[in-house]
């Protein structure tokens, strides 16, 4: 840059950006593979020129000069095309001549993603290591007053319960009298959380169904998949394997004509029906699947145009009250399945929580409450709505469940929490946790992305530009030339491999615990923590 | 580990066999405390079935507040046994006053009640002596039920027939649950004792619940007067039996698919699948995990034990139908001890998913399977 150009207030330097692209010269071979891949253009082809000052020994010879052009990469420090560190250079380089670096202390860009008055919108998560649920430790172990058991050789039953689980009365009751009783699935506590064709891409939405498949019909796993707000696929539809799906409604309610209209072809119910009020990366903001990704298909499915932009309302448009807007719903959609299929709502954990969950108790056809907390990811939010909006969920769920037990239906709504679980990896501890603070459930998105397709974004603000339909795994992009990279058999297995580690580590953790023939709900004194206040607020034992 | 051992008999019998044959199993326990359940009186009760008897220990003071409590809710003392010990106490056994069992005459507004309401005041009462010894320290009060003695104390089980001369013809009775107790998990604490006891439902439990606090949540939020205390992890059992047996009216054969459920694939050969999962899916919340044994004995006189799933304590049954004793206990020291001709070949150890029952004409020990069809429910 010339000292005389002119320097506005963004103008930045390589230095401001977070993520800092080291190249090295000696090993490059200008094969130019990393300039291709970038998902955001943030490097470039560079010609640089170079002077050299030679200057010989002697008082009669003059120095000289010599000027010499090379070949690089250049890293652009235009804010729009700001290094994500997703690292594909690198992955790509067949010398490992590139790599972007994080600088923690360069933070000037921070101030100037909001070019033209628009705040930043991205994918992904709240970008914060932070994580109460990897500091709770399982504490009871059985020992010598009480046998332990063995992760591999027992029994062990880790089904729960989705659905309207009647008191022991009114079973008995229902059972004397032939009478209707709600709907029940006998399912598998990590259920893989709404993400919406759409968000995700054909490839990787097809992975994950044949995985849950494979859990289902293989190896006799009963998991479950949610469908996010984007509606689902025809022949899904009308497939047998409709009953391993979750079906999503939310306030835009994108998908739900074709779904409705299949109905009477449906050969299978689906497994349940999740009525999104809220999620936990963007309460208060409904689903936004950006223009950039809604292409032929996406419009085709969701039956709307190509190439706009599709917000839903923060809330659904029946909404008058909260007994209009739950029961209602519930109910509605609980006769279009002709009660056979459970409904529940899916809120952001908010301090409202506890009030929408009396309403469903009192409400006989609610199947359940499923929370998520701020530590939920998305496909498109505001970075503000993202990093500042929400209610962590150990304390959010662990309320709803003791007010449960003070209703004495505990054992009635099954709660499904959700943000945050396996954020550092640690999916079993952090489900089991959730489940023994009073969880029936939990669902899980991110990790599912990282696991089972290798999304390399993280708590450090890495890639997350799921929004924008470049992800360079392929995995939230509707853009085939990037999502052909995603091979759905391989998601598949992956999602497979995952789900066996998980279990084998549950059990890990149970075994101990002297638990194996009914999951360990609200079993809150296995737990500890060394936080005193959080031992009280959680109301688990403090250890230190 | 607590050494569990329980009679039942066509005729009242003396404690002492009981305590006896704890004794006989003293390597299992650590002597530092007995529990006794008495039930099917004999002696002076015997002719007062209809009257509820209230059982605990009182000092002077306890005893004053307790008649005049009593007295103002309208009781009337019909018969009293009131049982201050004379010598010392053994080492480690505090001095607490007089032991008593007394029988009333409720009061005359009762006489309309309905049988469900009677029991609930009936409970309430204890409950309230309960708390109000909680606050004085001058009275404990275990039960108080028609037909129904509860005896508590810390200290080696001999020891303490001795000291309380249990012996004594007045406490003579059909069904004796009796309980040596090792206090591992919790401090001392005599409603922290082996047997529990509600409205006619008397439990005592070998063991460890690792299931206890979700389960006692669930019981808790019942909405049943007297689901409380939870001293002992072992407590929930006995209003489990109550819950199964009383308030949904099951059958003791379905008390084990509540506390142990089948798994799914025992349960699709069983006839009554359908009603087992619901039972399995509505009683969730009280499944156990073991290790336990329980023996217990129900209103009408009918004594079970049953096992938990996997882990399993021990636990064998057998008797003499002739003399028309049986006897339930943790070991077979303990049964020879007490029934020692009995035809040993009829022993049964019960597993993981039997349930073993002799009913009150004690006549044989009925084995049921988890895998047999259930009688009809109420
Ligand atoms: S790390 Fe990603 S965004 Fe940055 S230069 Fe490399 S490919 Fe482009
Ligand atoms: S790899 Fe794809 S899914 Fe993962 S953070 Fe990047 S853009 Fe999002």
């Amino acid at each position: 840059m010339l000292t005389e150009r002119p320097v506005t207030p963004a103008t930045l330097g390589v230095k401001d950006l977070p993520w800092q692209i080291k190249w090295d010269i000696a090993t490059c071979t200008n094969c130019g593979r990393c300039t291709a891949v970038c998902p955001v253009s943030a490097i470039e082809f560079g010609v640089f020129r170079k002077r050299e000052i030679i200057a010989p020994m002697g008082l009669q010879a003059r120095p000289s000069n010599t000027f010499s052009v090379y070949h690089g990469i250049r890293q652009r420090t235009d804010p729009a095309y700001a290094c994500i560190g997703c690292a594909m250079c690198n992955m790509v380089c067949p010398n490992n001549a590139i790599e972007p670096v994080r600088q923690y202390d360069s933070t000037t860009l921070e101030f100037h993603n909001n070019r033209g008055g628009q705040p930043r919108t991205r994918g992904g998560r709240r970008n914060s290591g932070e994580s109460l649920l990897d500091q709770i430790k399982f504490i009871r172990i059985s020992m010598l007053t009480d046998p332990a058991l063995d992760a591999g050789r027992h029994e062990f039953d880790m089904r729960t319960l989705l659905g309207r689980v009647l008191s022991p009365e009114d079973e008995l009751r229902c059972q004397r009298e032939n009478g209707w009783k709600p709907p029940v699935r006998e399912i598998y506590p990590l259920v893989i959380g709404g993400m919406s064709f759409g968000a995700l891409s054909p490839n990787m939405w097809e992975g994950l169904q044949m995985g849950v498949a494979y859990l289902n019909e293989e190896l006799g796993m009963p998991v479950r998949m949610c469908t996010g707000e984007g509606g689902c696929p025809p022949r899904l539809l009308r497939s047998r394997f409709l009953k391993y799906v979750i079906l999503q409604i939310a306030s835009g309610y994108f998908g739900w004509d074709e779904i409705i209209h299949a109905i009477p072809e449906m050969k299978e119910d689906p497994c349940a029906i999740e009525i999104k009020y809220g999620q936990g990366a963007k309460p208060g903001d409904g689903g936004l699947l950006m223009w950039y990704k809604v292409n032929k298909l996406i419009a085709a499915i969701r039956g709307v145009p190509v190439g706009v932009s599709l917000p839903s309302p923060p809330t659904h448009q029946t909404q008058y009250s909260i007994e209009e807007s739950v029961a209602k719903m519930i109910q509605s959609m609980s006769m279009a399945w002709g009660f056979r299929v459970p409904v529940y709502p899916k809120i952001s954990a908010s301090s409202t929580s506890l009030a929408v969950l009396n309403n469903l108790v009192r409400n006989p056809y609610a199947a359940g409450l499923a929370i998520d907390g701020e530590d939920g990811g998305t496909g498109a939010a505001y970075n503000v709505s993202m990093n500042h909006m929400g209610h962590p969920i150990a304390s959010n769920l662990r309320d709803c469940y003791k007010a449960l037990c003070v209703a004495g239906a505990q054992n009635e709504i099954p709660l499904i929490a959700g943000g945050g679980i396996g954020k550092h990896g640690n999916l079993a501890a952090n489900a089991a946790a959730l489940i023994m603070l009073g969880a029936s459930m939990v669902q899980i998105g991110k990790y599912v992305m990282q696991a089972g397709a290798g999304c390399v974004g993280s708590e450090k603000d890495r890639c997350n530009v799921c929004n924008i339909g470049v992800c360079p795994k392929g995995i939230t992009s509707q853009d085939p030339r990037i999502y052909r990279r995603l091979d759905p058999e391989q998601v598949a297995e992956r999602v497979v491999d995952f789900y066996l580690a998980f279990d084998t580590e549950l059990r890990k953790v149970f075994a101990p615990l002297g638990r194996s023939t009914s999951l360990p709900i609200g079993m809150s004194d296995g737990l500890g923590i060394g936080d005193r206040d959080v031992a009280e607020r959680l109301d688990i034992k403090y250890v230190i | 580990m607590c050494r569990l051992f329980a009679l039942t008999s066509r005729d009242p019998v003396s404690p002492m066999r009981a305590i006896d044959a704890l004794n006989v199993m003293k390597e299992g326990h650590d002597g530092s405390g007995v529990g006794l359940y008495l039930g099917g009186l004999g002696g002076p009760f015997e002719d007062l079935k209809d009257h509820p008897i209230l059982s605990g220990i009182f000092t002077e003071a306890g005893l004053r507040r307790l008649d005049e409590y009593m007295a103002g809710q309208g009781f009337e003392i019909r018969h009293a046994v009131r049982f201050a010990p004379r010598s010392d106490p053994p080492a480690g056994t505090p001095r607490r006053g007089t032991y008593a069992a007394i029988a009333y005459e409720c009061p005359a507004a009762w006489d309309e009640l309905a049988d469900d309401e009677r029991g609930r005041r009936l409970v309430r009462t204890r409950l309230a002596l309960r708390a109000e010894g909680e606050q004085t320290g001058d009275m404990m009060v275990f039960s108080f039920w028609p037909d129904t003695i509860m005896i508590k104390e810390v200290g080696d089980p001999l020891e303490m027939g001795a000291y309380l001369e249990l012996g004594r013809e007045e406490l003579h009775a059909r069904r004796i649950l009796a309980q040596g107790r090792q206090n591992t998990n919790y401090a001392i604490n005599l409603y922290a004792c082996h047997p529990f006891f509600i409205e006619g439902v008397a439990t005592m439990t070998n063991g460890e619940n690792t299931a206890f606090v979700p389960i006692r949540e669930y019981l808790m939020s019942r909405g049943v007067e007297g689901y409380s205390g939870y001293q002992s992890d072992s407590e929930v059992f006995t209003h489990i039996a109550h819950f199964s047996t009383r308030r949904l009216g099951l059958d003791i054969r379905a008390y084990k698919h509540v506390i142990t459920p089948l798994s799914d694939d025992e349960m699709r050969q069983h006839p009554d699948r359908e009603f087992l999962q619901s039972l399995k899916r509505s009683c969730r919340k009280l499944i156990i995990d073991g290790p336990n044994c329980v023996i217990g004995c129900l209103p009408d006189g009918t004594m079970f034990m049953v096992q938990d799933r996997k882990k399993l304590r021990p636990g064998v049954v057998g008797g003499d139908p002739a003399s028309g004793v049986f006897a339930f206990s943790s070991e077979i020291c303990g049964l020879n001890a007490a029934i020692p001709d009995r035809d040993k070949s009829k022993d049964f150890q019960p597993m993981h998913l039997d349930t073993a029952i002799v009913g009150p004409d004690c006549r044989e020990v009925v084995q049921c399977s988890q895998n047999d069809p259930l009688p009809l429910q109420r």
